[in-house]
């Protein structure tokens, strides 16, 4: 599988107070562990398990994901602007890793 | 569709693929879910809790286009402050090979109870979405899909 990237839809500017949609879409396989290869070789688990998604570092959302979610998962979800500051998604990987997408937005 | 055979399920893949050109096979003799494990996992996210309906809406297609990536959204009404929110929402499917699809943690940061997402369904199925207040009561809702090109391998 290739290095996932992260896709995101979020504005980048927002009035105090209002309520932003996130979109957000990661590339990754979300391999369930049932499958078999060619070699009738069962393919190993490998999903993102967790979300979690932070605005200036305190918690908005977190979701734990398990193997139904699809590939490529993608995600909706609001959050109230209250001050400027990153606004971070993190994807936690069985594997350990942690992808990461920051955006900056301005709240007016 | 060279993809179709990397999985090593000639004869299958020759049965979905004549029928639909199918991205999504289902698994054959996979394990599945019962309804009786669905309810157990549910106990483990819920607590001992008695599930209401009302106030939690599921919106997902009656019938899945595919199994493989089947938008589902959730809704459930809450003012979303620091005294009423919603403090999780879980989605359980009873058909498929684990009976958890996903759960969210929200907080009075989040603004509007409302998640989406894109779900495997194994089969025709009952969805079911759970919403866990902050007052500690919980809500309930359930929708069965219609899977016709199950999606439990991808």
């Amino acid at each position: 599988m290739t290095t996932p990237t992260i896709k995101t839809r979020i504005p980048a500017k927002a009035k105090k107070g209002e309520i932003i949609e996130i979109k957000a879409q990661i590339t990754h396989d979300m391999e369930t562990g049932q499958r078999k290869d060619a070699n009738g070789m069962a393919l190993s688990r490998r999903i993102i398990n967790k979300f979690v998604c932070t605005w200036n570092g305190q918690a908005v959302i977190s979701a734990d994901w398990h193997t139904a979610m699809s590939a490529n998962p993608f995600v909706s979800f609001f959050a109230v602007a209250e001050a400027s500051g990153p606004l971070k998604l993190a994807f936690h990987d069985d594997n350990g890793e942690i992808y990461e997408s920051v955006t900056e937005v301005v709240v007016e | 569709m060279t993809f179709m055979h990397k999985h090593g399920w000639a004869r299958r893949d020759l049965l979905v693929a004549a029928g639909a050109g199918a991205v999504a096979l289902a698994l054959p003799g996979a394990v599945q879910a019962t309804p009786q494990e669905a309810d157990a996992f549910t106990r483990k996210m819920i607590g001992a809790a008695n599930p209401k309906t009302g106030k939690i809406q599921l919106v997902v297609k009656d019938v899945a286009e595919s199994g493989a990536n089947e938008p589902v959204r959730v809704v459930v009404d809450s003012p979303m402050t620091a005294a009423d929110h919603v403090k999780a929402i879980h989605v359980i499917a009873d058909g498929n090979p684990f009976p958890g699809v996903s759960s969210w943690f929200l907080t009075p940061k989040s603004g509007k109870a409302e998640v989406a997402f894109r779900m495997r369904l194994a089969k025709t199925q009952m969805v079911r979405a759970y919403a866990v207040m902050s007052d500690g009561s919980v809500w309930q809702t359930s929708q069965e899909v219609k899977v016709t090109i199950g999606g439990c391998g991808g």
